[in-house]
């Protein structure tokens, strides 16, 4: 884990007009996804980093520099914040060419020195030879470059981009995720990116930020987010579809378990003993944890948490197939499971067909009660 | 054909052009990017005189900068001749009754400038000065010829206001159009049709060149 006494400290609160109130810590070299249901306050975040907007309360500081502290009446101005920003639509001059884009980023420099470190720059984002096309005349992907090259043209001291691969094909899409990831190896900045898609931010991100109406619900690696959510909200947000109520019957902390009622079943879930027995819980389960039991074959790994019910929706989609699981043949208690296609037509999956998955122990995690939240 | 009233013209829609550009460019970005309390109002009184009989219009400059008013006598005092009935004058009421002119196509042509340009321009670093010559000003350019070539032509075809700010004193104030309306007074309709032909045959010049802009302008954007 890199160190957090330098790199990019945010925390800032406003009321209007998006409510934010979030902190932010990224050290150099790592990479954070900001992740969140539209105008939640992602872009906002970002904007307030760069100076493009300010809160109503907050600091900012980056390598030790403060950029903005409200209570001190400081706030520097973009210009003054050396930061790279590549914006959801790439923002380039329309008309200037790809190399004037990024000299453009230059001025500081002698007029001299531009061409060297911009014609560098575009052989970096792999541009060469389209230094003089218009960005009208360029690929999605080939201007998401050139806006990447004009942002670290100044030597920023952090990196943002706002849906970066949002106006990409799938193809160019897995490109410069690939390039991103290269990218990363030869600088040492911290880079913040705000992303809807969720695959952008489990392939790329050290961290990821969950945020919804300008508050950070939760912030840790990918997988403890998808596993380990804070809450349902956060669940949701990690597109885990498996959530449910059930009651916590008591702690087994020799074996590292937590039993819990759901339906007619009793669970064993992770060990989690701040649930008092008696407590009603919310749990969730991500879809790696559920596995299906060969029909007429049972193994021994059913005896983890088996389940029964009936194939509800059945979904076809390329190789896999997405399985809508009734419980006990009840349509309002659905566990939804992925599985390969091949193995879908192995086990002869059809609609109404009887099943039967084990949740894995490990799998199962424990979150309070969203009063409001029916469960699923 | 009346040659000092056409060159008094051309003068004055030079002139007219050469003053009123700049400040239609800052009139028009303030007005594009920034909203205030009563900007309804100001952009009102800048479109005024498209719907304002010019004789009207006339009254009124003649009362602001007339030798009894305050801005008249300053200027008599400074320069040692009025407002009304001069060159100088004419040039005043003709700034400000091409505003709308001047003003509207730049306001339409810096709006149509992204916010997130200008944004990226900070964020490389240029400050605003720089922003505004190498990023808004390139942009708009088309609002800034439809700007001066709008106003080049309507000054060169305005009457009214012309008549009623500056009389019609020969190699004066006495503008092409002014000609025009004493000719046919006069009967001589020949001189007439040449002068009308010629501001004519300006117009639709100037005004397909503005259309021709725009096209291409909504090009650029598609």
């Amino acid at each position: 884990m890199p160190e957090l006494d330098v790199g990019l400290k945010v925390r800032v609160q406003q009321e209007k007009p998006v409510p934010i109130n979030s902190e932010i810590h990224c050290a150099p070299g790592e990479l954070i996804a900001l992740i969140g249901p539209s105008g939640g306050g992602k872009t906002t975040l970002l904007r307030m980093i760069a100076g493009l907007a300010n809160p109503a309360e907050g600091q900012i500081s980056c390598s030790g520099e403060t950029w903005l502290d409200i209570e001190q009446g400081k706030s520097l101005s973009p210009q003054q914040r050396r930061i790279g920003y590549v914006f959801q639509d790439y923002a380039l001059f329309p008309h200037m060419s790809a190399i004037h884009n990024i000299e453009a980023a230059l001025l500081h420099l002698p007029k001299a020195n531009r061409r060297n470190k911009s014609s560098d720059l575009i052989e970096m984002v792999n541009l060469g030879g389209l230094e003089n096309r218009l960005p009208a005349q360029l690929s999605g992907g080939q201007r998401q470059r050139i806006a990447l090259a004009r942002a670290l043209a100044r030597d920023p001291k952090v990196l943002l981009m706002d849906e970066p691969f949002s106006a990409v094909d799938q193809v160019t899409r897995r490109k410069l995720q690939y390039e991103l990831v290269q990218l990363r190896q030869r600088i040492n900045l911290p880079i913040i990116f705000v992303t809807h898609d969720l695959n952008d931010a489990m392939l790329l991100a050290d961290r990821i930020y969950a945020i919804s109406h300008g508050v950070t619900l939760q912030n840790g690696p990918p997988l403890e987010l998808i596993c380990y959510p804070d809450n349902v909200a956060v669940a949701r947000l990690m597109d885990l579809k498996n959530i449910f109520a059930g009651q916590v019957i008591g702690h087994d902390e020799d074996n590292e378990v937590t039993r819990i009622k759901w339906l007619d079943y009793e669970l064993e879930a992770r060990l989690q003993t701040k649930y008092n027995p008696g407590v009603t819980v919310n749990w969730v389960i991500p879809p790696s944890y559920i596995v299906l039991h060969r029909r007429h074959r049972p193994s021994y790994g059913e005896r983890e948490n088996p389940v029964h019910g009936v194939v509800g929706e059945l979904t076809v989609m390329g190789e896999n197939t997405v399985i809508s699981m009734w419980m006990n043949g009840q349509q309002d208690q659905r566990l939804s499971l992925t599985v390969s296609s091949h193995v879908a037509e192995r086990n002869f999956l059809t609609v109404e067909a009887e099943i039967s998955v084990s949740l894995l122990q490990q799998g199962v995690h424990l979150m309070p009660l969203q009063n409001r939240e029916k469960p699923v | 054909m009346e040659w000092n009233a056409l060159d008094l013209s051309l003068s004055l829609a030079f002139w007219t052009c050469v003053i009123l550009l700049p400040l239609a460019v800052l009139i028009g970005r303030a007005l594009a990017w920034n909203h205030f309390r009563g900007k309804a109002f100001v952009e009102a009184l800048v479109a005024v005189p498209l719907v304002l009989p010019p004789t009207v219009l006339g009254y009124y400059l003649i009362l602001s900068f007339g030798g009894n008013s305050t801005i008249g006598r300053v200027y008599e005092a400074v320069t040692g001749h009025g407002l009304v009935f001069t060159f100088d004058g004419l040039l005043l009421a003709s700034i400000i009754f091409n505003l709308p002119f001047a003003v509207q196509p730049m306001q339409r042509a810096f709006e149509g400038v992204p916010m997130n340009i200008r944004e990226a321009a900070w964020c490389s670093g240029m400050s605003n000065w720089i922003t505004f010559w190498r990023i808004e000003l390139p942009l708009a350019w088309t609002g800034m010829l439809s700007a001066l070539v709008l106003t080049f032509a309507h000054t060169l075809g305005e009457c009214g206001v012309v008549l009623m700010k500056g009389g019609n004193i020969p190699e004066q104030t006495r503008t092409l159009s002014i000609a025009i309306y004493d000719r046919v007074q006069m009967f001589d309709y020949s001189s007439a049709g040449i002068m009308s032909a010629l501001l004519l045959s300006l117009s639709v010049i100037a005004i397909t060149f503005v259309y021709l802009v725009g096209y291409r302008r909504r090009r650029d954007h598609a």
